[in-house]
């Protein structure tokens, strides 16, 4: 575990310091990415900090994107082993990659679709003993994916997000998402997209560099932090075990 | 001027009329109403505890933040919250607004936690937000209960218009809003809105139905598409912690006034100030550079002064244009003074001038005639 270079994402997130209590308990935290850019990284880095061998937190995966095996694969890259952390009842992965929800019905059966996926996580949380609870991390990979689960209803999605929000008021367990940001972007008004900007405490949006494609560099993370009322902007590069965030021009090539 | 505002909704609602309504909107570009509504709510929430305002209770429909979200804030803003449940009711449409957590407790998968059951002393939890006359009677009920029958009036804040947007449509929720305007017992009434979220026609539905609009804006437009580099960055940061505020007020002698302020962002709440000049803003931005990119006052009078040569002055005056076909012999005994009347030279000392000296004699005055014209083919 590279601990100095992934200090800035770190740094902007308050994840430098202690992660126990878990620095973002009670917050949303939307990722936003792009085709040139995908932000995927940010949700391993932060699943990695979650799991962290210094401290019990515990992190629920809802996968819509890619299947367990995909995610143990980057996550021992980076140092972490979900097999043992699942046996441990630290990582809660739900396969949602083959959900459909019923046509029409939109939520009204609680025995399938997304107000099932709500009771599913409500009850992981609750049977855990409730000194965790602050310590938990709800990550949802990916909302275009759930909007596609849900018969494109942005609507159903959006009020399972709401559900999951008062998660974070009651148990004070964490959010923390990934959408993007080019699916919606020949919208007249991209209101899925936008309604999630407005939920979010944290926002990270991973973008191509103003010039273009670089080897050295693979983007730029803004990281704008509503609770500290504080925006961040750094560059980074993905490599194989570890993800290195630094400022323009400091690049180490 | 947020006093202009404040003053409204204390004031009320006069009897036979409407009562004032504000419409509190941003974008995410400036996403600061949240800010702003708390600070409407403390304030009125203030008044009312002191008694010096017209309503005597305040119902907060709640759909984006929880109950203790409000209840912690009036807390911090030093209001005994606890003995205060005569003033104060919430309505929760935040926890279940859809009924799901009935649901799922119907089907035995799921197991509400004691400390859900208990319902705080200030707040109705409400799980029908698709029924917009559902919801307006749980207002009303709520209020009623605050401040009882009769001639006694309270104010309701929402928390938000989008959401309410969200489950119905714009027709149910302007009936709704306009039903509580016209309610005999509603003092004030006011609401956030996302406009970003909703189409122009339905945000101009929510202003026309109020009688303040106070708007959210960035200090800088950013450019568009492309947040890329380093000086947008700037902006984006400048924009998160500054934003200007306009409001419109709709007078009851059907006049318009409109106010405008800078809103300050902080960690302990938000302030206003009057706007500065837009030079001062725009100085702010010019890099700094080891040479000088301003005009001093005296550069900008001189400038000013420059006659330009082919400008006509309108002062009646025939205006030669000096074409520079002055020969060299000549300027030698006259003051080569170029484009520029005699009369105005000796007026205006501090002008500037421009002076032309032809190359040679032989160079053609500029003409629309083709230069080929002269040859014979």
């Amino acid at each position: 575990m590279n601990q100095r270079s992934s200090n800035l994402l770190d740094e902007a997130l308050g994840l430098d310091q202690v992660i126990e209590p878990w620095p973002l308990r009670g917050r949303v935290v939307a990722i936003e990415d792009q085709v040139d850019t995908s932000g995927s990284f940010v949700l391993h880095h932060l699943l990695k900090r979650s799991l962290s061998p210094n401290s019990s937190n515990v992190a629920i995966f809802i996968a819509f994107s890619q299947p367990f095996s995909h995610y143990d694969r980057i996550l021992r890259k980076l140092g972490c082993n979900l097999v043992s952390q699942r046996d441990n009842s630290r990582f809660f992965f739900f396969d949602m990659l083959k959900l459909q929800c019923p046509d029409g019905d939109e939520g009204i059966t609680p025995e399938g679709g997304l107000i099932a996926l709500y009771g599913k996580i409500h009850k992981t949380i609750s049977a855990l003993p409730e000194i965790s609870w602050k310590n938990v991390s709800i990550i949802i990979d990916d909302l275009s994916l759930m909007e596609v689960a849900a018969n494109g209803s942005s609507d159903y999605v959006l009020d399972f997000l709401q559900y999951c929000r008062t998660l974070t008021s009651e148990f004070d367990c964490s959010l923390i998402t990934l959408n993007h940001e080019d699916i919606y972007s020949n919208e007249d008004r991209p209101t899925f997209f936008i309604q999630m900007e407005y939920l979010a405490d944290i926002l990270i949006k991973a973008e191509p560099l103003a010039t273009g494609l670089a080897t050295d560099v693979h983007g730029q993370l803004t990281v704008s932090n509503k609770g500290w009322n504080k925006v961040s902007n750094f560059h980074f590069k993905v490599k194989e075990n570890v993800v290195e965030c630094f400022y323009p021009g400091r690049s180490r090539g | 001027m947020a006093e202009s505002i404040y003053r409204a909704l204390r004031d009320g609602a006069l009897e036979g009329e409407l009562a004032p309504a504000l419409t509190i909107k941003d974008s995410v570009a400036s996403p600061f109403a949240l800010q702003v509504f708390s600070h409407v709510i403390s304030h009125l929430f203030s008044s009312i505890l002191a008694g010096k305002s017209q309503s005597r209770g305040l119902v907060v429909v709640s759909f984006s933040r929880s109950p203790s979200f409000y209840l912690d804030l009036l807390k911090n803003k030093g209001t005994d919250v606890a003995s205060s449940n005569k003033q104060i009711q919430i309505l929760d449409c935040y926890s279940d607004p859809l009924g799901w957590k009935d649901q799922l407790a119907g089907s035995r998968n799921f197991t509400a936690l004691s400390n859900e059951a208990l319902v705080s002393s200030n707040a109705i939890v409400f799980r029908e937000v698709k029924h917009m006359d559902k919801l307006y009677n749980s207002i009303i009920e709520l209020g009623k209960g605050l401040v009882g029958g009769g001639k006694i009036r309270f104010s309701i804040a929402i928390d938000s218009a989008d959401e309410m947007l969200r489950h119905a449509p714009v027709s149910s929720v302007a009936r709704l809003l306009s039903n509580l305007r016209s309610h005999d017992q509603i003092s004030s009434i006011f609401w956030l809105l996302h406009s970003d979220l909703h189409e122009a026609r339905v945000t101009a539905v929510l202003e026309y139905l109020s009688s303040i609009v106070a708007s959210l804006e960035p200090s800088h437009q950013l450019a568009n598409g492309q947040r890329g580099d380093l000086e947008n960055f700037s902006l984006i940061k400048h924009n998160s912690k500054k934003g200007k505020f306009h409001v419109r007020f709709k007078k009851r002698n059907g006049r318009v006034r409109v106010m405008s302020e800078e809103v300050h962002i902080e960690q302990s709440g938000i302030n206003f100030t009057s706007l500065p000049s837009e030079g001062a803003i725009n100085q702010g931005l010019v890099p700094k550079v080891q040479f000088s990119l301003q005009l001093s006052e005296k550069e900008r009078i001189d400038k000013a002064n420059v006659v330009l040569p082919f400008e006509h002055q309108g002062n009646g005056k025939p205006i030669q244009i000096y074409d520079g076909r002055r020969s060299l012999v000549d300027s030698k005994h006259e003051r080569p003074v170029a484009a520029v009347e005699n009369v105005q030279t000796n007026e205006n000392c501090g002008s500037g001038e421009i002076i032309y000296y032809r190359d040679s004699d032989d160079e053609m005055p500029d003409s629309d005639e083709d230069p080929d014209d002269d040859l014979d083919i």
